[in-house]
C-alpha cells in the first residue's frame, strides 16, 4: 500500500520505537502534525513554547535515558530557533534526530516565505544532516539519521523535509538495518594497544583515572567503577562525566578543571600514568596546555579518533567504545599473573592526595552568614533528595556549585550543558528528563539570569503536568560574568546587575504560569522549604532562593594558568 | 610541509561544502582543491593540497574521515606521488616579435597553443604546479590577460591506490 510522506514519517518513528517527540508546529510541517494528531496514542507530542526549548527537552530526554531525543520544528524561524539546541547537542555528543520542515521543493532557493537553508546553517554543528529530495528516500533517510545519531560518537542529525514531499506517496519499506560504506565507527579497541595500556597501567606509581561524558554515553559506569576499584586508583570526572563514578566513594577526587577540586587538579599535575577515558582534554579541563600533566604518560580511550591527540598528544591511544575497551582491559588484566600495581608507591600517592584533600578546597561558611550561600542550598538539596534526583543545571556560578556539591552516584542523572555552555538549557532539559521518568524526582538548579532564557517552558510544564522542582539561586547578578569582572576587570560590573528591582518577581511569575512559587531568604529556612517543596510531588514548585550576591566560585584556575596554580578561597 | 590529500566522497549535494566548511571552521589552510566525479558515478574524487605540521595533518585526516560523506582519505606518501595541474593562459600579442616569443616559450615548456586570435594567444600547459609558476613568470614582459589554473590533482606512485 502506498503511504504519503507524512504517514511514512510516523511509521518510521514507530519503527524506531519513538514514543515521545518534542516540537512546535508551523506551515511547513502541517501534514506531519496532522499525522501526529492521528497517531497521538503511539507518539506523544510535547508542545514546547520555543523551539530552543523543544531541542533542549529532547536533549534532557536523551541524556537521562539511553534513547535518542527526537524533535520536530517548522521551516525558517522554527528551524533557526532550534540551532542553539542543536549546537549544544553537538558539543555534548547528545544523540538527537531533529526534523525540520522545508518549503515546497519548487520554491527552494527562491527566498520563499519562511525559507532558510537550514542544512547549510547547521552543517558545522550537526553530526550529519539531510535534505530529503524524494519521498522514495524518506524512510531510508530517517533510518540513516537514527543510525548515525546513536552510533559511534553520538550527536545530532537533522532531517529537512520539504512540505510537498509530505503528501507525495510511495510504498513504505523501513530497512531493518543500514550499512553505510562511508560510516563505520570503530567499536572494538586494538588488541596490541590494549596490551600496551595494561603494561602502562601496571607500571603506575602516581596514577589518575580521568573520565568524561564518553563513559556515560557508552553506558560504561559499571566497567569504569570496577576498574578503578580493582586497581585502587584515584579517579576524577569531568563536568560531563559526573555520576559515571560514585561521587561519595573514597577514591573519587571530585571534578577537575577550572572549578575542580584542589586534590583533583594537583593529582593531575603530578600524575605519572594518566588514564583518560571518554574525555577530550577540553581547555576548561587542561588549563594552560603547555603546563598540563608535565610528567605523564597518557592512555586515551575514545570512540572518536579525532579526539585523540587533538589538544594533548598521547602515548597509548585506543579508539573504541569505552565499554568494549574497558571490558577488554579487564580481561587482559585477569589474564596476567602479575596484575597488581606497586602497592607501596600507591600508598604513598594516596598519602600525598590526603594532604591535598586536607586543604578542604570546597569549604564555605554558612553558620556565620545571615545570607544564604548557594553551596548550602545545593548541599541541602542533595540531602533532601537523598542524592537520587535527576538534576539539570543552567550555566554560570550555580552550575559549578551544582557540580561541586551535588554528589552524583549514578550516571545519566546530571543534565548539563558543558561544551556550549548554553544558558536556558536547564528548565527544558529537566522537562525532557521528567517526561522520560514521570515518577522520578527531577530538579533544575538555575540562576536568575539563565532561567529567563527559557522561562516560557513553565507553560509546557503546566500543560504536560511535569512536577519539576526549580531551584533558582538568585544572586541578582549574571554571577559568573560578574566574578570575572571582579577578578580581572577591577570590579567594573558591566551589564551584569539584575537586582530585585530589575528581576521579575519569580514567585508571582511561577504563579502566573499556574505553579507554586516560594521565596526563601534566610539560611535557617532552606531545609524546611526544600522539604516542603519536594513533598509536593504532583506539581511544579519554583523556589526562589535569595542568595549572597557577590559570592565567588572557588577554587579557580585563572585563564592561562596550569592545574597546579589554583586560586583557593 | 606540503601534503596532498586524496579523498573519495559520496557524490551527494553538499558533500563538497562539508569538506570546504571543515577547513574554514577549523582554520586549516587549503592551497588548492579540485573535485570531479569518478568512473563510479556515486563517488567523487577530490585532491586537496594543504600545509601543516604533522599534528595538524593528522587532525585534518581524522576530521575528514569523520565527515559522513567521506568514504576514504589518503595522505599521498611523501616523495612518492605525482601531482599535475593544468593551466590556461591568455596573453596579448601586438607584434610579430611577440608571436615568436610566445611560441618559443611555449615550446620550451612543451605547452600547446590552443587558440589564436588577432591579438591574443591562449596556451594550455599541464605539469607540476611549480612548472606552471615558472611558465607564467616567463611571460613577465608580455601582457598576461588571463590565468586559469585547475588546482592540483594527485595520485600515488606504484601500486598504492585509493579505491573502495
Ligand atoms: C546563551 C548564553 N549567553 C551568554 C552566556 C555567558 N554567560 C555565562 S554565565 C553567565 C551568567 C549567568 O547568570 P545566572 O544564570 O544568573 O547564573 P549565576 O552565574 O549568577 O549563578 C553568562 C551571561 C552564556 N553562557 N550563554
Ligand atoms: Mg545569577
Amino acid at each position: 500500500m502506498k503511504l504519503t510522506g507524512a504517514e511514512i514519517f510516523i511509521e518510521c518513528l514507530k519503527a524506531e520505537g519513538v514514543d515521545t517527540i518534542f516540537g512546535y508546529p508551523g506551515g511547513a510541517v502541517l501534514y506531519l502534525y496532522d499525522e501526529l494528531y492521528k497517531s497521538a496514542d503511539s507518539v506523544r507530542h510535547i508542545l514546547a513554547r520555543h523551539e530552543q526549548g523543544a531541542i533542549h527537552a529532547a536533549e534532557g530526554y536523551a541524556k537521562s535515558t539511553d534513547k535518542p531525543g527526537v524533535a520536530i520544528v517548522t521551516s525558517g524561524p522554527g528551524a533557526t530557533n532550534a540551532v542553539t539546541g542543536i549546537a549544544d547537542a553537538y558539543m555534548d555528543s547528545v544523540p538527537l534526530v531533529v526534523f525540520t520542515g522545508q518549503v515546497p521543493r519548487p520554491l527552494i532557493g527562491n527566498d520563499a516565505f519562511q525559507e532558510v537553508d537550514i542544512v547549510g546553517i547547521t552543517r558545522p554543528c550537526v553530526k550529519h544532516n539531510f535534505l530529503v529530495t524524494e519521498v522514495e528516500k524518506l524512510a531510508e533517510t530517517i533510518k540513516k539519521a537514527f543510525h548515525i545519531a546513536t552510533t559511534g560518537r553520538p550527536g545530532p542529525v537533522l532531517v529537512d523535509i520539504p512540505k510537498d514531499l509530505t503528501i507525495d506517496t510511495t510504498e513504505f519499506v523501513y530497512p531493518d538495518s543500514i550499512n553505510m560504506r562511508s560510516y563505520q565507527p570503530t567499536v572494538k579497541g586494538n588488541k596490541k594497544q590494549i596490551k600496551k595500556a595494561v603494561d602502562l597501567i601496571l607500571e603506575a606509581k602516581q596514577p589518575v583515572i580521568y573520565s568524561g561524558g564518553g563513559v556515560i554515553s557508552s553506558g560504561a559506569s559499571k566497567q569504569l567503577t570496577a576498574l578503578a576499584r580493582r586497581l585502587h586508583y584515584p579517579i576524577t570526572n569531568t563536568l560531563m562525566g559526573l555520576g559515571a563514578y560514585p561521587a561519595t566513594d573514597k577514591q573519587f577526587l571530585g571534578m577537575l578543571g577550572m572549578h575542580g577540586t584542589y586534590e583533583a587538579n594537583q593529582s593531575m599535575h603530578n600524575v605519572d600514568i594518566l588514564i583518560a577515558i571518554g574525555s577530550r582534554f577540553d581547555d576548561r579541563v587542561t588549563g594552560n596546555i603547555e603546563k598540563f600533566c608535565p610528567n605523564a604518560r597518557i592512555i586515551h580511550i575514545d570512540i572518536d579518533p579525532a579526539s585523540i591527540s587533538k589538544n594533548v598528544s598521547v602515548d597509548v591511544p585506543i579508539v573504541g567504545d569505552v565499554k568494549e575497551v574497558l571490558n577488554a582491559i579487564e580481561i587482559e588484566l585477569d589474564s596476567r599473573d602479575d596484575n597488581i600495581p606497586d602497592q607501596a608507591a600507591l600508598e604513598k600517592w594516596w598519602q600525598q592526595i590526603a594532604v591535598w584533600r586536607s586543604k578542604e578546597c570546597l569549604k564555605y561558611d554558612q553558620a556565620n552568614d545571615k545570607e544564604i550561600k548557594a553551596q548550602y542550598v545545593v548541599e541541602k538539596l542533595w540531602e533532601v533528595t537523598k542524592g537520587d534526583a535527576y538534576v539539570s543545571s543552567d550555566v554560570g556560578q550555580h552550575q559549578m556549585w551544582a557540580a561541586q556539591f551535588y554528589k552524583f552516584d549514578k550516571p545519566n542523572r546530571w543534565l548539563n550543558s558543558g561544551g556550549l555552555g548554553t544558558m536556558g538549557f536547564g528548565l527544558p532539559a529537566a522537562m525532557g528528563a521528567q517526561v522520560a521518568h514521570p515518577e522520578a524526582t527531577v530538579t533544575c538548579i538555575t540562576g536568575d539570569g539563565s532561567i529567563q532564557m527559557c522561562i516560557q517552558e513553565l507553560a509546557t510544564c503546566m500543560q504536560e503536568g511535569l512536577p519539576l522542582k526549580i531551584i533558582n539561586l538568585n544572586n541578582g547578578f549574571l554571577g559568573m560574568v560578574r566574578q570575572w569582572q571582579e577578578f580581572f576587570y577591577q570590579k567594573r560590573y558591566s551589564s551584569v546587575r539584575m537586582e530585585k528591582q530589575v528581576n521579575p518577581d519569580f514567585v508571582k511569575l511561577a504563579e502566573a504560569y499556574g505553579h507554586v512559587g516560594m521565596r526563601i531568604e534566610k539560611p535557617e529556612d532552606v531545609e524546611a522549604a526544600l522539604k516542603e517543596a519536594f513533598a509536593m510531588t504532583d506539581r511544579l514548585v519554583f523556589m526562589d532562593f535569595i542568595t549572597k550576591q557577590e559570592a565567588n566560585v572557588y577554587p579557580m584556575i585563572p585563564a592561562g594558568a596550569g592545574l597546579n596554580e589554583m586560586i583557593l578561597v | 610541509m606540503r601534503h596532498v590529500i586524496s579523498i573519495l566522497l559520496e557524490n551527494e549535494t553538499g558533500a563538497l561544502s562539508r569538506v570546504a566548511g571543515l577547513f574554514s571552521a577549523r582554520g586549516y589552510n587549503i592551497k588548492s582543491l579540485t573535485v570531479a566525479p569518478t568512473d563510479d558515478p556515486s563517488l567523487s574524487r577530490m585532491t586537496l593540497v594543504t600545509h601543516g605540521e604533522p599534528q595538524i595533518i593528522e587532525q585534518i585526516i581524522k576530521q575528514l574521515n569523520k565527515l559522513i560523506d567521506v568514504v576514504k582519505v589518503m595522505d599521498l606518501p611523501q616523495g612518492s606521488y605525482i601531482v599535475r595541474e593544468m593551466l590556461l593562459l591568455k596573453v596579448a600579442s601586438s607584434s610579430t616579435d611577440d608571436c615568436a616569443l610566445i611560441k618559443r616559450i611555449s615550446d620550451i615548456f612543451r605547452a600547446r597553443i590552443i587558440d589564436v586570435k588577432k591579438r591574443t594567444y591562449t596556451i594550455e600547459l599541464t605539469g607540476r604546479s611549480d612548472k606552471l609558476d615558472s611558465f607564467i613568470e616567463a611571460f613577465e614582459c608580455q601582457t598576461v590577460l588571463e590565468v586559469v589554473r585547475s588546482g592540483a590533482m594527485g595520485i600515488a606512485r606504484g601500486n598504492i591506490a585509493l579505491h573502495l
